[in-house]
């Protein structure tokens, strides 16, 4: 019952949020509900128990990555989007794919008898330390490539960002 | 006995393909040497195959050198045959064409592209050999298109000139139109007798009956008849035979007076076997053999031109023939072609020495008096037109009188038949003199030294007010020597050496022809293959045992052959009566040959007013006659300008450009339209392209929904 | 307790926001934050399989997309960066040198 309730809040919040987003003209808003959303989520992963997942999510997503979303926002003094004569229909175009598109995916992604199943409460499947022996043993090699991948996005935001050859 | 007759025809060929691939950096000697050499050595093959056939027991030998083809059940063999009908036209051919050659060595010594002119001379006898040696009909109608190539080519030898280059086209054409008729002749027999050769076709023809009415074998001599005219300028074919005349004269001489019009007159005697169980295809023949005769007479008597005049009587000549043909009469009709070899190539040699020896001019009315210059040539001509004229005891006597005789006297003749060559005969007689007597008497007319040419028209008494109405092409000169013309000359002695054998062939040529042993010598080949017997066909040669067993077989089915066809022979020999009759059509040919000898005499010689004063007062019908009763003209308008017009409208700008040409623009067009539509996927805009991804990723879920509902 | 269903919806519903926010938005930076709500809903749905399986690989793939979605976005942000150097403009459709 608790767990419904506070499923409910928190998915209620999320939806909300990414509604939000889509609503909103000026960036800064759409980056805000952003963030909302995130840490909506990170709620829902601490309900499912996995707690490693909702405090990366919450340090790196919201704490970084939209940090840097805003950061850039401000830099580069995005200002409210135009309003167009086509901006009429879109409000509409967009609730009639979102219905859809999520018609979709839910049919998609619940036809499967297994995913009647059932979750309880901050249920983690294993002990807790299994994460880091998943990572660093099984899912080693990933996560080696990952660092490099992070070092080569490094390099090229720093080449790409830059002032060309002045 | 093997005859080698397969060489006949080739030894032309490789003289042409000498001349022909390597003629051009020769020089004149080697051509004519090359030329000559190849054309005696066929005559030389054939005189031997000829003297081996008559010293033999055999009436006919056959050579098979490999099958050409096979489809479905028709088999067609490289086949050459010689019996009495091929043996002579093979002499004439090979004896003629030498002589022809010879004249042209000296008679185109000045012209350009004299490697050019052997190699199609000599390619037009390989033809023509191909074609009377053939023993099935394809093989013969490769010859017959082969001939009509090399007229074409010889016709337009002078091809910078516009005349030259279309007189070439209206021949092939002409001929063309004829050939159709004798391809679906072709297909008719395919069909229904499963061969082409002679002897099958003969051999099952002479089992069925004489057709009373229109059925398959008239049809085939109808259309057979219809190749027949486009080849031998009859009826109402003949309109590319005067126009031929701008080709070289030799040329004119052999093709179109001695061997390739007579393909046409050997083709029907060959198949007599058809023509006789098909009276109304034979009375066609005759009747447009009897038309053409007459009608082409009339014209020549109007013509200036020197060798217009010889054309018509040549289509004249023809006429006779396929009358005589159409009469069932076909051993007269050989007779005839072979005597007006011998008498109308000395005339077209001779009219070549002519125009030869006075620098290029042909038209009559500027010659005249060319007796004191030339006076060889004033002898053999006139020997050739006493021949022509019918005037005993020279050639044309005797055959043209046997065609008179069989026209009046045979079952399938008729006294109208002998009446319109009688009346022909007198006007071949009259306008032969006429030519004669322009020509070689009275005053030279024409340019002395330097070319005076008002003063020649001054003197033009002949048809002074009517030559205003003359077509220019009838004036054309042939492009000639550089050398100078100071007065008429003699021609060197390689011209005049052929004119004088010619001559004596003139003479000698019919007395092989008394008391019916020509006839006699033919009938083998006029009667249907029951008459001989087994033994008479020599298969030594033949190539494997197959076609031995065929040949058995036929001679089989030919054993019990029943009843015989009346030939035009028969009838002569059982009745005393006729004997009188017949001697006395012979004494009104001859009085009718001296009357038309003397009409022209009175009208060119005694009085040269005269012609002048009755072209005049016949006004209208002389115009008539002279632009040739305006048949040219009638054919380009009823005829050839429609079919431009058709060609232009619907052919070419209806299929051409805009079926053909609009299904390849067409679909190129369709492509770039189609690309212009795809292209419009790449346009610059990013959200195009998200919402394209997006349309991608969508289908995929669909589809994934889609697999899983089933 | 409730049906791993229930999170599969949510994440459903969350992808489909952020597809219709890539399609309409005109604002660039806008698009590349729902590609972002777009990574974050699929990081629930393996979060929610993992649970309910019993694995604990989805957490350590989540792990992962979230290491490849913060490498996207400082390449991607810097990429927006120099094309706003250029164009001047935040707005997509003006993005559109290459139109034809």
């Amino acid at each position: 019952m608790l767990h419904l309730v506070l499923f409910c809040i928190f998915g209620g919040l999320c939806l909300g949020a990414a509604i939000n987003l889509l609503l909103q003209t000026h960036p800064i808003n759409s980056a805000l509900s952003l963030i909302v959303v995130m840490g909506s989520l990170a709620l829902i992963y601490l309900l499912m128990g996995a707690e490693f997942v909702s405090i990366v999510q919450l340090i790196i997503y919201a704490g970084a990555i939209m940090v840097l979303f805003v950061f850039v926002i401000m830099l580069l003094n995005a200002g409210k989007e135009e309003r167009l004569p086509a901006s009429k229909i879109m409000p509409i175009l967009g609730a009639v794919g979102m219905i859809s598109g999520s018609a979709a995916g839910i049919y998609v992604l619940t036809c499967d008898p297994h995913t009647s199943a059932r979750i309880s409460l901050g249920q983690l499947p294993g002990p807790a330390d299994q994460v880091g022996r998943l990572l660093f043993r099984d899912f080693l090699l990933p996560f080696e490539v990952t660092s490099v991948l992070i070092l080569i996005a490094i390099m090229g935001a720093v080449v790409l960002a830059r002032r060309g050859e002045q | 006995m093997n005859l080698y007759l397969w060489s006949i025809p080739l030894l032309p060929l490789t003289g042409a393909a000498i001349n022909g691939l390597f003629g051009r950096r020769f020089s004149n000697k080697l051509v004519a040497t090359v030329a000559l050499f190849f054309t005696a050595a066929s005559f030389g093959m054939a005189i031997c195959a000829a003297s081996r056939l008559l010293g033999s027991n055999m009436l006919s030998i056959i050579e098979l050198h490999g099958t050409w083809f096979r489809a479905g059940t028709l088999t067609v063999e490289y086949g050459f045959l010689l019996d009495h009908l091929s043996l002579v036209m093979m002499l004439v051919v090979t004896g003629v064409g030498f002589l022809i050659h010879v004249y042209s060595v000296a008679y185109m010594s000045h012209e350009g592209g004299y490697y050019r002119y052997f190699c199609y001379l000599n390619l037009f006898m390989f033809f023509m050999l191909t074609l009377v040696l053939a023993n099935n009909y394809l093989l013969m109608f490769v010859g017959w298109e082969g001939v009509g190539l090399a007229s074409y080519l010889l016709i337009g030898f002078f091809f910078v000139k516009d005349s030259a280059a279309n007189a070439g086209k209206k021949a092939f054409i002409t001929n063309r139109v004829g050939d159709f008729g004798f391809l679906i002749a072709l297909f008719l027999l395919i069909q229904h007798f499963g061969s082409v050769q002679y002897h099958n076709v003969f051999a099952r023809i002479s089992q069925m009956p004489v057709e009373a009415h229109a059925g398959l074998l008239t049809a085939i001599g109808l259309l057979m008849l219809v190749g027949a005219c486009g080849k031998s300028a009859q009826i109402p074919l003949y309109v590319w035979l005067p126009d031929a005349m701008e080709g070289p004269t030799p040329v004119s001489a052999l093709i179109h007076a001695a061997t390739m019009v007579t393909a046409g007159v050997y083709m029907v005697c060959r198949s007599n076997a058809v023509f006789s169980r098909a009276p109304i295809a034979l009375l066609a023949v005759a009747i447009i053999g009897a038309l053409t005769a007459f009608f082409a007479a009339t014209i020549g008597i109007t013509q200036t031109d020197i060798k217009r005049v010889l054309a018509y009587s040549t289509v004249s000549q023809l006429g006779y023939m396929f009358m005589a043909a159409g009469v069932a009469a076909y051993s007269a009709a050989i007779f005839h072609l072979m005597t007006h070899a011998f008498f109308k190539a000395l005339l077209f040699l001779a009219a070549g020495s002519v125009i030869h020896g006075i620098g290029g001019e042909q038209d009559m009315r500027k010659m005249g008096g060319l007796r004191k210059y030339m006076p060889i040539t004033f002898w053999t001509m006139l020997i050739a037109t006493i021949a022509i004229s019918g005037i005993p005891p020279l050639a044309g006597f005797y055959s043209k009188d046997e065609i008179l005789w069989q026209a009046f006297s045979s079952p399938h003749g008729h006294w109208i038949f002998w009446l319109i060559g009688a009346v022909t005969a007198f006007m071949t007689s009259f306008y032969m003199f006429r030519l004669i007597f322009m020509t070689f008497t009275g005053d030279y007319r024409g340019a002395h030294g330097e070319a005076q040419v008002g003063h020649a028209a001054h003197t033009d008494t002949a048809h002074g007010q009517v030559a205003d109405k003359e077509h220019a092409a009838h004036t054309h000169a042939v492009p000639m020597d550089a050398h100078g013309h100071g007065d008429p000359h003699e021609s060197p002695w390689l011209m005049l050496a052929p004119l004088c054998l010619l001559a004596a062939l003139s003479i000698c040529g019919g007395w092989i022809g008394i008391g019916g042993r020509f006839e006699r010598f033919l009938e083998p080949v006029m009667r249907p293959p029951q008459v001989e017997t087994a033994a008479r066909f020599d298969t030594s040669v033949l190539a494997n045992d197959q076609q031995r067993r065929m040949i058995a077989m036929m001679q089989a089915a030919q054993s019990d052959e029943a009843g015989q066809m009346p030939t035009a022979g028969e009838a002569k020999h059982e009745n005393e009566h006729a004997k009188g009759t017949e001697e006395a059509l012979m004494f009104i040919s001859v009085v009718i040959a001296f009357a038309g000898l003397g009409l022209a005499y009175l009208l060119y010689v005694k009085r040269r007013d005269l012609p002048a004063k009755i072209a005049t007062s016949l006004n209208g019908l002389y115009t008539t006659v002279l632009n040739k009763y305006y048949v040219d003209e009638i054919y380009g308008a009823a005829v050839i300008q429609p079919i431009i017009r058709f060609s232009t409208s619907a052919l070419w700008k209806g299929v051409d450009v805009g079926l053909i040409d609009g299904t390849v623009n067409g679909s190129a067009h369709a492509t770039q339209d189609a690309s212009q539509v795809l292209r419009q996927q790449q346009s610059g805009s990013i959200r195009s392209y998200a919402a394209w991804v997006a349309a991608g990723a969508g289908f995929v879920v669909l589809y994934m929904i889609w697999t899983g509902i089933r | 307790m409730i049906p791993l269903n229930y999170y599969l919806v949510l994440s459903a519903i969350l992808f489909a926001c952020g597809v219709v926010g890539f399609l309409i938005k005109r604002n660039i930076i806008t698009i590349f934050m729902s590609i972002e709500l777009m990574l974050n809903a699929v990081n629930l749905s393996f979060v929610a399989f993992a649970t309910a399986r019993g694995v604990l690989s989805g957490h350590i793939f989540v792990f992962f997309v979230m290491v490849v979605a913060a490498a996207e976005a400082a390449v991607g942000l810097a990429i927006i960066i120099s094309v706003f150097r250029t164009r001047e403009t935040l707005n997509v459709d003006r993005v559109n040198l290459l139109k034809l």
